[in-house]
């Protein structure tokens, strides 16, 4: 099938009328023709997105420079390596760590992390006996300046629905069976504070250089779903 | 609005799939939405909780239906629509309005890095009275507006304790109408997993759950 820009930007407008404003679709009835008539997502977002960014540039309502600088600030410049750098000093200084916990975005700004979707942040710490996870049942909220923009299954609704009523089969889905005496305390972002996982620090790290700790630390530690062992991983890229 | 968005404590959504090494990106796509959706921001015709709320009033079928930028776009449409920066038949056509002045972009690649490292701060430096203190034993509202709030369903009616108090910060359900950002505290309850889900739940597990002064009533 043969699409144009107009095709698409049509579709754009019949998706957002239809699921939104019943108004707005009747205004659309002419489009109402096309063979793509029945579908409100168009199947291609990918050409619908491109036809709309063109026409937002045409107008002069975006720049596309601006646009660039913003995927590649969270593709190559913002994600959990930031995080895992204030875990390893919250482990290796505990004067760092105490400031962590206490007045949290003054300790995350000292290693020059901070920003947007991390405006207000609260770090809560995993002991033998207290298990954190972060969920936002709402929506997507995630602590971008630490941890990057969020992993689909974050954003998913199995998980945004099972964490709260079931914390511990969420986790064990993740491969982490808590003891019956571990309390598990859930974190649900509803407002603009924007939580990070201090995750336990793993035994048989005692001579590791801070940035040998910051290696070892996952992303999936700081949201609450996984632990850290000496032989992790640690987070890419 | 008691919408499909408030998924906390439903059942039957599926098992949890985490892929490995993860982009953040699938595809490009998704990062133009992404990136249209923060520029068009930048224009400050609405705010983060008209444009939550405009997600939100996506139907249930299609919400489940759609992937997550996908959402995005077609909230981001309807604002657009509704703020009048463009207008249907300029989307229909894929042209600007030949009538219309070319405006010049408030994001520029140098305002950015801004935005990224300054953020948009929901908090606000005015003296507002908090109505409840930390240890104080509080209740959920029960309370079903039909527009936007931050007040999860399956805490309503609920009892809990204050265990800290955030500060003042912007209230949701009338920023996102344009009624005013009317601040007020917003505080961490600690709500007792039993209290929320009875007698299946652990006795010493617990949810947090940030929630504002109006939210509120003591218990």
């Amino acid at each position: 099938m043969t699409t144009t820009r107009r095709d698409f930007l049509a579709a754009a407008v019949t998706a957002a009328g239809a699921a939104v404003t019943p108004d707005l679709a009747h205004a659309q009835e002419p489009h109402h023709d096309h063979d793509h008539d029945h579908q409100v997502v168009p199947s291609d977002p990918a050409l619908r997105v491109k036809a709309l960014e063109s026409l937002l540039v045409e107008k002069g309502l975006v720049d596309r420079a601006a646009l660039d600088a913003l995927i590649d600030t969270y593709e190559h410049k913002v994600g959990p390596r930031n995080g895992a750098r204030v875990v390893a000093r919250a482990w290796a200084d505990p004067a760092y760590k105490q400031r962590l916990l206490t007045t949290a975005d003054v300790a995350i700004a000292e290693l020059g992390y901070g920003g947007l979707q991390g405006e207000h942040m609260v770090v809560v710490e995993n002991t033998a006996k207290v298990h954190n996870l972060v969920v936002c049942t709402l929506c997507s909220c995630y602590p971008w300046p630490v941890l990057g923009l969020p992993p689909v299954w974050y954003k998913s609704a199995p998980y945004r629905s099972r964490s709260v009523i079931d914390p511990r089969g969420v986790l064990r889905e993740f491969g982490l069976d808590l003891a019956n005496d571990v309390e598990v305390r859930v974190w649900d972002s509803t407002a603009e504070l924007r939580y990070l996982v201090l995750p336990e620090r793993p035994a048989g790290t005692e001579k590791m250089s801070e940035a040998e700790l910051a290696g070892l630390v996952t992303r999936d530690s700081m949201v609450g779903v996984a632990k850290i062992t000496a032989q992790a991983q640690g987070v890419q890229a | 609005m008691n919408g499909v968005h408030d998924l906390g404590g439903m059942h039957g959504m599926g098992p949890i799939e985490a892929e490995k090494n993860e982009p953040v990106f699938h595809e490009p796509w998704q990062g133009r939405a992404y990136a249209v959706t923060r520029a068009m921001g930048a224009w400050g015709k609405w705010n983060l909780d008209a444009s939550r709320f405009q997600r939100e009033l996506i139907p249930p079928a299609d919400y489940f239906r759609m992937s997550y930028y996908e959402r995005w776009i077609v909230g981001l449409v309807e604002l657009m629509l509704k703020t009048g920066l463009v207008t249907s038949a300029e989307l229909a056509s894929g042209q600007p309005d030949p009538a219309s002045a070319k405006q010049t972009p408030p994001l520029t690649p140098a305002k950015v890095q801004v935005l990224v490292s300054k953020g948009i701060p929901a908090s606000r430096d005015v003296s507002v009275a908090a109505r409840f203190h930390p240890g104080q034993h509080v209740r959920a509202r029960n309370m079903n507006p039909v527009s936007h709030t931050r007040l999860p369903r399956y805490t309503r009616g609920k009892t809990g304790t204050i265990a800290r108090d955030h500060g003042v910060f912007v209230f949701p359900d009338t920023n996102a109408l344009f009624l005013g950002e009317k601040p007020q505290h917003v505080y961490s309850v600690r709500f007792a997993a039993r209290e929320l889900w009875g007698d299946q739940a652990a006795p010493q597990d617990s949810v947090y759950v940030d929630l504002w002064d109006d939210y509120l009533e003591p218990a």
